[in-house]
């Protein structure tokens, strides 16, 4: 038991990594999201948010907090949170429906973490409503580069839309017992996983 | 030759009475409050006055506290080993030690302002009067008295800034009166049995662990609510106010998370995160 929890004990490597995710994600939602309209703003400081809060809680609680189920649901809300950021600001015409979708599918995700279900409906609907999210946040900045809409830096937010997506699943196998990783090997990767996804993400958004 | 080598002995020794980083903390509202006032010229001399007098002050009445309290600090495990109670320091140094800081941080406040020196005093009045000698070793209430006295700096810092008394200033103070008992009660759970070893009565042990947590989520609420208040009236950047927000919500998250699954790690964990919440909330503030 010793050892397990030795394993699991951050390094001041890990605190240093995790303070700048969220020294990182406190710029971007101060500073960083000024620009956009008041949907994106309150999507971003989400999605930031909990970047910022899952560094400290981190660094505060160590690995251990992860084990908490809540963590799927409030993780979840990362990439519904700066997808729907997306498409409001670059797909108009589906902004209702887009919003509509992410209400509906963060309800399904909570509800299907909370009440006892045993079959596999609680990964189904992570896997759809966080696939949906996360792929719009990979694919949607590289088409809006392609064509010229915006910056080439602004690719690196689908660099960190696919972080996000590894980092999401490997935290949903490592709670679902089906890792591919051993628990120790995720949780060193973990804050260079956080560093860089938060910093792809606050340097793509400063191109637009 | 050797005088320099046992100065820093000195200091090494002497250092811990001070709680620096309880210390610190406290300076940094006095210092937040002032820089509220947002001065469109900055008075270096008035705020590096701020720095001495409130750092002086702050750390005599720790010491002096920390004289009063040897005997029951003698007796916890976590304590013992202090430089007063392992009997590494004598009594009566650390006491005129304190009294010597404690004047001079006071007399310098009253003279930079005499009303800013009054709250100075209310302070260490508070913190070592009513709340060590007279109070904790008889009520867990004493806390309350703790939390006032705890405000006081950040409400020295807003009036020396301000050059008055004001609404924004009492309501920072009294986000500091709210979140102390985050910070303190937390503190007391989690060392639960070294106070009852010893009879100091906390919430814990008179009202229960269920009561206290219900108390501290509370007052969570209510800090979080009279730094947000105090923000907007200041007239904070709108993306610091959402940092703070968030900020925010992380301590309303972890006290609520202390109810529904309390366990010691989310106490301490709570406890901590206060003091980080505090010190971005004062960072927030004051730029």
């Amino acid at each position: 038991m010793d050892g397990y929890n030795e394993v699991e004990k951050l390094s001041v490597f890990d605190r240093i990594l995790l303070f700048l995710t969220g020294f990182l994600a406190a710029y971007q939602i101060a500073i960083g999201i000024d620009h956009f309209s008041k949907i994106p703003i309150i999507a971003y400081t989400i999605g930031f948010g909990i970047l910022l809060l899952a560094g400290l809680l981190i660094i505060i609680l160590g690995f251990e907090v992860l084990d908490n189920p809540i963590v799927v649901i409030i993780s979840s809300a990362i990439p519904l949170s700066l997808s729907l950021g997306l498409v409001w600001e670059f797909l108009i015409a589906f902004r209702i429906i887009y919003l509509v979708f992410i209400i509906v599918g963060y309800l399904a995700i909570m509800a299907t973490r909370i009440l006892p279900i045993k079959n596999s409906l609680p990964v189904i609907v992570v896997a759809v409503f966080h696939g949906v999210a996360g792929l719009i946040i990979f694919i949607l900045p590289e088409v809006l580069v392609f064509s010229g809409q915006t910056g080439p830096i602004f690719s690196l937010v689908g660099f960190g839309g696919a972080l996000i997506g590894i980092g999401g699943l490997l935290l949903v196998m490592l709670r679902a017992g089906k890792s591919l990783l051993s628990r120790q090997t995720i949780f060193r990767i973990l804050p260079i996983l956080l560093l860089l996804m938060t910093a792809f993400l606050v340097l793509g958004f400063s191109a637009i | 030759m050797n005088v320099l080598p046992a100065f820093g002995e000195k200091i090494k020794l002497y250092w811990p009475l001070t709680k620096s980083m309880q210390t610190g903390l406290l300076l940094s509202t006095g210092l937040a409050g002032f820089m509220t006032a947002r001065c469109p010229v900055m008075h270096w001399y008035a705020f590096i006055g701020l720095v001495i007098s409130l750092y002086l002050a702050i750390a005599g009445s720790t010491i002096i506290n920390m004289w009063f309290d040897r005997d029951i600090d003698a007796r916890m495990t976590r304590t013992c080993t202090r430089p007063l109670a392992s009997g590494q320091i004598a009594p009566n140094q650390a006491l005129r030690l304190g009294l010597t800081l404690s004047v001079i941080g006071i007399g310098l406040a009253v003279v930079m302002k005499p009303s800013y020196g009054l709250i100075v005093f209310a302070g260490l009045f508070f913190d070592v009067v009513v709340y060590t000698i007279w109070l904790k070793r008889r009520s867990a209430w004493s806390i309350v008295w703790g939390g006032i006295a705890g405000a006081m700096p950040i409400l020295a810092g807003r009036v020396l800034g301000m050059g008055h008394l004001d609404a924004i200033g009492i309501l920072l103070a009294l986000a500091v009166v709210f979140w102390i008992p985050t910070h303190i009660l937390t503190f007391a759970m989690r060392n639960y049995q070294d106070y009852q070893s010893i009879g100091i009565p906390s919430f814990a042990s008179v009202y229960g662990f269920k009561l206290t947590r219900a108390i501290i989520a509370f007052s969570s609420l209510i800090a979080a609510f009279s730094i947000a208040t105090a923000g907007i009236m200041i007239g904070i950047q709108i993306g610091f106010l959402r940092v703070l927000v968030v900020m925010s919500t992380g301590l309303l998250v972890l006290t609520f998370s202390s109810i529904i699954h309390p366990s010691d790690r989310i106490n301490f964990g709570l406890f901590k995160y206060a003091s980080v919440y505090m010190l971005t909330a004062m960072i927030l503030l004051a730029v």
